[in-house]
């Protein structure tokens, strides 16, 4: 098994902005809820009980050819900075980290696949891959998933499928799950309307940052509400479906901008670029939020030597954990800010600012 | 004879006539808990089956899973589950719940390679039947099982037969005992065709 410096050290695939529609997708995720029978679920059993289930399973998952030389830890050998270097990657979630005893995450040398272990269920699978590719993350799941079914004694029924600790979950037990930068529709003010159309639906939208409606960065997640009744090849062709609607929702967005907003878009994505480039203390909020017009302008080649998987690598890098992680120490929040504004800096030294002149929509 | 519901022994046989056909149901110890059969105010299987006491979680907060003691008013209170089994205590009450929350109330996808699904694992209940069983409360004193990997498990029963078995579920919920009759019968002989092999 490697060390988490190891599995850190090097980023996924999936964090470098690359896959099918990129420049709006940002990730494609699916985790399915497992529970073993016999036990009761997370929520509701006493520590042992979690103990003994924990050092049944965790071998078996760590056993998986998928999980060879991976990471996997028990969380009461977890810092909690590392524990949420693993959360703002999307490894784990929020409330598993929050979790000690009886709980442990195995993940892949990819950083691809993770299954956490005792979470509200007995197991959370996950596979997430770059782009819109949500066949792809449910292809990872679904073959490990087949994997420790073979070997582990599932909690299933006839008539409601695979149980879980919550009946919203019961069914395929399956969460797909769609991140997209939306900048477009945020700046023309569209967005609501197409969150709105797309609740009715039955899908969920939220931000992925942010309290409440607030969605920080521009990022927002979609993802299916129902588990039971329908297959898993439904549920995932709906939700492309939806996507695919927004993907050209946003493009359609981004062309207004181009052709019938673009001195108030040049500004937006000079404005980011200067501050980024130039300030000493930033707060997340503000990072998330002007790293969001750099992404637009180097979408529309408004700043044209830009990787984009050089500004995904820093959205993570600039996360609360990762920078501690980077100074080997705990930070407060005013430390923080500088030190966020400091790595953002070095990273974006080689970038060339936007052209003076603005070309003219025609040219690109 | 073994209980319709689960694999454990039935300790409780109903029978009752409904329009001139007789139904016969065998039950154990906790399944009859569960479904509130042995309660002296609901005798009957059309009530116990059908789910015409209380719908919803509005079951009586005292109702508990036999296997984790998990009660309704837990369950109306938090919303979750307390162990997998809690579905066959709660099923009918979670019914009208499922159907504002899902596309339908049937499962469709992915299944285990073999399941084995609703029949929980032995559990202490055999042994516990003729005690009055006082459901164990949030502090549950269960003696979960160590996991049977799955090699170490009995040959699991093949897929057909939880089918089998929810069919029955269903058509005994839905009345129709004549249906109810012939699945059992099905499965009867599907079991010995397995004990057989």
């Amino acid at each position: 098994m490697m060390r988490f410096s190891t599995l850190i050290k090097n980023p996924a695939d999936w964090m470098k902005g690359s896959g099918p529609h990129s420049e709006i997708v940002m990730t494609s995720r699916v985790r399915l809820a497992r529970n073993l029978r016999g036990f009761p679920f997370p929520g509701f059993s006493q520590e042992h009980q979690r103990i003994e289930l924990l050092k049944a399973a965790r071998p078996v998952v760590e056993e998986l050819p998928e999980m060879r030389d991976g990471y996997s830890v028990d969380y009461t050998e977890l810092s909690k900075v590392r524990k949420q270097v693993l959360v703002e990657r999307h490894l784990v979630s929020r409330e598993h980290a929050a979790r000690t005893t009886g709980c442990a995450v195995v993940i892949d040398r990819r950083q691809s696949i993770s299954v956490m272990i005792n979470e509200e269920d007995h197991f959370r699978l996950q596979g997430i891959r770059p782009g819109l590719n949500l066949r792809g993350a449910y292809e990872l799941v679904d073959r490990i998933d087949t994997e420790m079914d073979a070997a582990l004694p599932y909690a299933f029924d006839g008539k409601l499928g695979y149980l879980t600790a919550c009946p919203t979950n019961l069914g395929t037990g399956m969460r797909a799950s769609v991140m997209l930068h939306l900048p477009g529709l945020v700046l023309l003010d569209q967005i609501n309307p197409v969150i709105k159309a797309v609740g009715k639906i039955g899908l969920a939208v939220r931000g992925l940052y942010g309290e409440g409606t607030e969605a920080l960065g521009n990022l927002f997640q979609i993802s299916n509400q129902h588990t039971l009744g329908e297959g898993e090849p439904e549920i995932i062709t709906q939700i492309e479906k939806v996507i695919e609607g927004v993907i050209r929702s946003e493009q359609t967005a981004r062309a207004k901008l181009l052709e019938d907003h673009h001195t108030m878009l040049s500004d937006q994505v000079g404005r980011a670029y200067a501050i980024l480039r130039f300030a000493h203390v930033l707060t997340s909020k503000e990072a998330l939020n002007l790293l969001s017009m750099l992404r637009l302008g180097a979408d529309l080649d408004i700043i044209t030597n830009c990787d984009r998987s050089l500004l995904d690598l820093l959205l993570l890098e600039i996360q609360p954990a990762h920078l501690q992680l980077g100074a080997e120490r705990e930070l407060s929040p005013e430390e923080r800010d500088v030190a966020r504004a400091e790595i953002t800096r070095s990273r974006l030294l080689g970038i060339q600012g936007p052209l003076d002149a603005p070309a003219s929509p025609s040219a690109n | 004879m073994k209980c319709d519901v689960c694999e454990a022994e039935a300790t409780v046989f109903l029978t009752q006539i409904i329009n001139g056909q007789m139904t016969t149901v065998n039950l154990c110890e906790g399944c009859s808990k569960a479904k509130g059969v042995t309660e002296e105010t609901g005798f009957g299987l059309a009530e116990a089956f059908v789910g015409a006491a209380p719908r919803a979680v509005e079951t009586s907060p005292d109702l508990a899973c036999a296997s984790c003691g998990f009660t309704a008013a837990q369950l109306k209170k938090i919303g979750r589950m307390g162990c997998p089994e809690c579905y066959d205590t709660f099923r009918d009450g979670i019914e009208g719940l499922l159907r504002g929350m899902h596309k339908g109330t049937r499962h469709v996808g992915k299944r285990p390679s073999a399941i084995i699904s609703t029949a929980p694992p032995p559990k202490p209940r055999r042994s516990s039947v003729p005690a009055p069983a006082p459901a164990p409360v949030t502090t549950s004193t269960i003696t979960t099982p160590a996991i049977a990997l799955k090699e170490d498990t009995p040959a699991p029963l093949p897929p057909d037969i939880n089918k089998l078995r929810a069919e029955l579920d269903l058509a005994v919920k839905e009345e129709r005992y004549e249906d109810a009759a012939t699945i059992k019968a099905e499965i009867d002989r599907q079991t010995k065709d397995t004990a057989a092999k």
